[in-house]
């Protein structure tokens, strides 16, 4: 009797170890595809990244060397683009859901938010191309960057109405008793305690929108030449990357490569720029 | 002075008094607000209607049959959606199965099990990889993933398994398991950390309850968490199933973009968004591209169907778990 109890004891105790071995073992296969492709990405990329990369325009097939300079001057002008839409959208949106309306109505808004978020970002291409695309009978910049503004903008809603949240009432409260508006409170007191929030969460947008690459595939198109004329299809170094990494050259191959190394390098900046802001946010705001 | 106070003063008219603040910008800011803030259901509504004027002459042509053929055939002007679907599918469903397991047990390990010291280390760890561009893990999949999957454990796969139709047939590389386990790896990173939320969303009550019963901590877990938390984890996984089904460079990079519908997963496919991408710019024809707008209106509805439940199933639990904490 005594021995049985203690076995089915001793067997509980292996169970909780072999469990926890498991689960363990799950979380390192979770982690390890990330360790895989970022260590592909220094072997295959790395002595492709020089400085003609960043500074010469793709050559022609054949030709060893050239660079991406036009997709990332390209990227860079999408994201401004982006942000010039999504950014004013998201920030003032998130600042209504946190400060105004009743929370029934919210609630919803907040719903379809996360609803909107879910959303394939291939489905943002196609509905702009129907948008402007077929309207204007030209691939173009705008477009690329309307798909993308469009992705951010239940992105930063959703992060600027959490962080105003976290501003206490107190400071509300001591700016209304002054007899300051209420919008010029929330701007100049809720708001701008808020600011490090929302920037980080204007800088997660683009740290994702950065790497999209469906809607922009028949929005901004791609272009092997510099452009500067926003009304014309333009270079993006996502799109690049894709091309270069389904063409048959292994020219091409080494160049998307050094592009998703770039890139992958680039995004990673920002996570952790943002890691940085969001540890000095802690003492100054809660 | 009460004399004083009594004469009705006109607004703005005593001097050294100040005017009684305006009202109208406080307005025109909540209203500006509520703007963009309704922008989120105008944007719902943009989409459906684009994609369905966008369709609306193939929906016509073809009615239901587009959902149930399976020939595409552009040069013919004939277009069933049925292979995309399955494609859609089926890599989603190998997506899940990979996906799924791993996911939950790293949830409970990094909420339940793990040292304290190396929780925060593989959080961050797991926002890296979602930080990932879908493109990225394409050009990886391409050039690492399918070469060794070819070389190693399809051969293995198919030795073991080849009696069953599932692992029949010659192994290219491209094909449908082969997308459905790039699909997982897009989708590990969302599961787990909705997964690990809503775990540690479980009040603290339920797992001593258990502790004090004398249960270990896997124990633990297994009563008081993970049954208390089914509800949630099946909300993110619904979530995962929503990227899956959308997931498009990727796939598009490594399913083989052949229109068939095949039980061997060694075969090629193709869903419904590597279709999009790799046609849209080639449609010549009116009808083509309608036919592709359709399949956009198809994934559309069907995310958004997906999307909405996994919300519907989280916002419960976590309405439920903060309502029991507050008891």
């Amino acid at each position: 009797m005594h021995a049985r109890r203690a076995d089915k004891h001793a067997w509980r105790k292996t169970k909780n170890v072999l469990v926890s071995a498991a689960t363990f073992l799950s979380a390192v296969a979770v982690v390890a595809p990330l360790a895989l492709v970022f260590f592909h990405l220094v072997m295959n990329g790395a002595s492709s990244v020089n400085w003609a990369f960043f500074t010469q325009l793709p050559k022609p097939v054949g030709v060893i060397g050239g660079g991406m300079a036009n997709a990332i001057v390209g990227s860079l002008e999408l994201l401004a683009l982006a942000s010039a839409i999504g950014v004013p959208i998201g920030v003032l949106g998130g600042v209504y859901l946190a400060e105004y309306g009743s929370a029934r109505a919210n609630s919803t808004l907040r719903f379809i938010a996360d609803v909107l978020n879910g959303v394939p970002s291939i489905t943002w291409g196609v509905v702009v191309y129907g948008l402007v695309v077929l309207r204007f009978k030209s691939f173009s910049g705008y477009a690329g960057g309307l798909a993308l503004g469009l992705i951010m903008v239940p992105l930063i809603l959703r992060t600027t109405e959490e962080v105003i949240l976290l501003v206490p009432n107190g400071y509300r409260e001591a700016a209304l008793a002054l007899g300051i508006a209420r919008w010029k409170t929330i701007v100049h007191v809720v708001m701008k305690t808020a600011s490090k929030g929302i920037i980080t969460g204007i800088l997660l947008a683009l740290a994702r929108i950065g790497g999209e690459t469906a809607p922009l595939l028949f929005t901004a198109f791609g272009n092997r030449f510099w452009n500067h004329d926003l009304a014309e299809p333009i270079a993006a170094l996502p799109l690049q990357v894709f091309t270069y990494a389904i063409s048959p050259y292994d020219d091409w191959h080494r160049q998307a490569w050094a592009g998703a190394l770039v890139l992958v390098v680039g995004i990673f900046c920002v996570n952790v720029l943002v890691r940085i802001l969001t540890r000095e946010r802690k003492p100054s705001i809660v | 002075m009460t004399a004083v106070a009594v004469i009705p003063v006109k607004e703005g008219s005593a001097p050294g008094r100040m005017a009684p603040p305006s009202r109208f910008g406080d307005r025109a800011f909540e209203w500006l607000t509520l703007g963009m803030a309704l922008v989120v259901i105008l944007l719902v509504f943009l989409i459906g209607w684009q994609l369905a004027r966008g369709s609306s002459l193939a929906i016509q042509k073809f009615g239901f049959n587009f959902l149930v053929t399976s020939t595409w055939d552009p040069v013919a002007e004939q277009f069933g959606a049925l292979p995309f679907i399955y494609g859609t599918l089926v890599s989603s469903l190998i997506a899940l199965i990979i996906a799924v397991p791993l996911s939950i047990a790293t949830a409970v390990y990094l909420t339940e099990l793990a040292p304290l010291w190396i929780r925060q280390p593989l959080v961050s760890l797991i926002e890296m990889l979602a930080a990932i561009p879908s493109v990225i893990l394409g050009l990886w999949g391409i050039f690492v993933m399918i070469p060794w999957l070819r070389d190693y454990p399809f051969p293995l796969l198919k030795k073991a398994f080849g009696w069953t139709p599932l692992f029949t047939g010659p192994i290219y590389g491209p094909s449908m398991l082969a997308g459905g386990i790039i699909v997982a790896i897009m989708i590990l990173p969302i599961i787990t950390s909705v997964s690990r939320e809503i775990l540690r969303s479980v009040p603290n009550l339920q797992r001593e309850a258990a502790y004090a019963l004398g249960a270990t901590r896997w124990e633990v877990t297994r009563i008081a968490v993970l049954s208390y938390a089914r509800k949630g984890l099946f909300g993110a996984v619904i979530l995962g199933l929503g990227r899956a089904l959308g997931e498009t460079m990727a796939v598009t990079m490594v399913i083989g973009n052949t229109p068939q519908i095949a039980a061997s997963l060694f075969k090629p496919g193709y869903t419904l968004a590597s279709v999009i991408a790799n046609e849209f710019t080639e449609a010549t024809t009116d009808v083509y591209l309608q036919a592709l707008f359709e399949l956009g209106l198809v994934l559309f509805g069907v995310t958004i169907l997906v999307n909405l439940l996994a919300q519907l199933l989280l916002k419960t639990m976590t309405m439920k778990s903060a309502t029991r904490a507050v008891q």
